[in-house]
């Protein structure tokens, strides 16, 4: 990248890794961290939306619906998350490619699966062949959202179902005298008050998020664990202009700091969002607000 | 072959012991659940060893960390952050290719860069630091009056702690404490997916699991399983805590007894 940066051999230990640090694969690995950024950007809203959606079903008076929204929270919370996220990411290609299979190719007669094979029509294929590169990258990177939205939507109905339990009964009681029908009694009470008691759990589920996001490399995304083993990686001079010996560990130890700063960011960061949501509210955080202002 | 022979060839392949192939094809149901059932056994083993172990440092660090001299406090604070902040999937990677390093300077380290030491270091630390927080929790909200109490019978020092603020802390942190035993059994799973090789193919549970969804393509047998292996594991790690919980809450009138409640997504 710098005008120094020709001939390696020659420069001195700042110098060398000035360029080393530099080059274009080290650009591709910091483009990776926007990349977790960015999940997590993506991720967080849609797995709130399917949260929300569960949790909307897991109180509903209707029975088969609520015992539907039920079982999603209690099923993904009891297995291990890498194991849904391994399983998910094929089962989401598979159950998609089935579906298109059935409605582009109405007149195929084999079966889908055969052994260990799993066989659709070439128009059902999901990217097509030929699509350039970026739509693979683009299709692989929205399987692993949805795949975090389904696991991460699942602790999150179960956060936001405990914050509409907490809501005061008086309240929604009130509203009911008031003649309110129960779409409105949900939308303009209950769901207006929950968030102050949900934001201890969501906040809780935001460290979490922040923590899984290395498991993109599980599911075959580039991202910055898959650059940080490729880099790290001892390389000889025959390969590189920039040999080195194994270094993985260092590459690893960023990777750790990185995450520290992270979390130390969204502490602070969600604090302050419970200062500013409790205020005026009828809780001990509000309470004790009301008390120093006093 | 029958599924009483499968089970005597691979009911301990994740140890080493039987058939040294893995099934190539043609894979029945009863290999599925033998395997990942036999994969279960290494789950199981750093579960309990690294809660066993990390109980003991997770009270040090409470301890540590209520602590009014700063040279206790200041480390015990940092080894929870560092610990609690980072993901486990990093952590175990950092630590291998720590091993990997050290291996080189001294034989010495030739064990850790196995699975069964170097991963089970990390889980130790890990949990150690997970329920240290809990621990310390639990700790500040001790009730005043007992120490009270403590003080005017003239205990003070270690009798206090044992007898006294120890049980009581551990009385209020056991809900938090079962959910993070869970969380920590979850995790286990991590290992084989993180850097530490599994040697000869001794894999734990998911491992075995996704071997065979690699070689069938068909994700929706193996993981099911597994989450039948884990969601049992799960009800005896919860029958097993609701003992203890039980035992330390016998005292107490009826009423006043805390209910165990699975909520797993308050902690981690």
């Amino acid at each position: 990248m710098f005008s120094y940066c020709t001939d390696p051999d020659t420069l001195g230990q700042i110098r060398w890794l000035s360029c080393f640090l530099t080059t274009g694969v080290h650009m591709s690995f910091y483009m990776s961290f926007l990349k977790v950024l960015f999940l997590l950007a993506v991720t967080a809203p849609v797995a709130l939306a399917f949260g929300f959606v569960g949790a909307m079903a897991a109180r509903s008076r209707l029975l088969p619906v609520s015992l539907m929204g039920k079982t999603y929270i209690a099923v993904v919370r009891g297995v291990p998350d890498i194991a849904f996220f391994l399983f998910f990411v094929i089962a989401l290609d598979q159950a998609f490619e089935y579906i298109r299979h059935k409605v582009l190719c109405p007149d195929w007669d084999q079966p889908i699966r055969q052994g260990s094979d799993f066989i659709v029509c070439q128009a059902a294929k999901l990217p097509l062949g030929t699509d350039p590169q970026w739509m693979h990258e683009t299709y692989g990177f929205i399987l692993a959202v949805l795949t975090f939205a389904i696991v991460f939507g699942a602790f999150a109905a179960n956060v936001l179902f405990g914050g509409m339990q907490a809501v005061p009964r008086a309240q929604l009681e009130t509203a009911e005298a008031y003649g309110l029908n129960p779409g409105q009694i949900f939308w303009r009470i209950l769901v207006p008050q929950m968030w102050v008691y949900a934001l201890p759990g969501l906040s809780n589920l935001w460290m979490v998020l922040i923590k899984a996001t290395p498991l993109l490399f599980l599911l075959g995304i580039e991202d910055i664990v898959y650059w940080a083993r490729e880099l790290g990686g001892t390389k000889t001079a025959r390969f590189s202009d920039y040999p080195h010996g194994d270094w993985r560990m260092w590459y690893f130890f960023a990777l750790l700091v990185f995450y520290l700063l992270m979390t130390r960011v969204s502490e602070v960061v969600l604090e302050r969002l419970m200062t500013r949501l409790s205020h005026g509210q009828a809780t001990t955080g509000g309470e004790a607000q009301r008390r120093a202002a006093a | 072959m029958s599924c009483l022979q499968t089970i005597q060839d691979y009911g301990l392949r994740s140890l080493g012991f039987g058939e040294r192939l893995l099934p190539r094809s043609d894979f029945t149901l009863c290999e599925h659940f033998t395997l990942i059932g036999s994969g279960m056994i290494w789950n199981v083993y750093f579960g309990v060893v690294a809660l066993a172990g990390g109980f003991f440092l997770a009270t040090a660090l409470a301890v540590a960390k209520a602590s009014n001299a700063w040279w206790l406090r200041k480390p015990a604070e940092w080894f929870i952050f560092i610990f609690r902040g980072s993901p486990l999937f990093i952590q175990f990677f950092f630590a291998y290719f720590l091993f990997l390093s050290l291996k080189s300077v001294h034989p010495i380290f030739d064990p850790f860069t196995a699975a069964w030491l170097g991963a089970l270091i990390v889980l130790f630390f890990n949990t150690a630091a997970y329920s240290g927080e809990i621990f310390y929790g639990a700790l500040r909200s001790i009730p005043k009056g007992d120490v009270e109490a403590a003080d005017a019978y003239g205990m003070a020092g270690w009798p206090r702690f044992r007898r006294i603020i120890w049980p009581t802390m551990l009385r209020l942190a056991w809900p938090a404490y079962t959910n993070e035993a869970i969380f920590l059994f979850h995790a286990t799973a991590l290992v084989f997916f993180s850097g530490f090789p599994a040697w000869q193919q001794r894999g734990d549970a998911l491992y075995y699991a996704s071997y065979f969804a690699d070689k069938t393509f068909n994700p929706f047998v193996p993981y099911p399983i597994l989450a039948f292996y884990f969601i049992l594991l799960t009800l005896v790690i919860t029958a097993g805590f609701g003992f203890v919980n039980r035992r330390l809450n016998r005292h107490l009138p009826r009423d006043q007894r805390r209910k165990m409640r699975f909520r797993p997504n308050l902690i981690r």
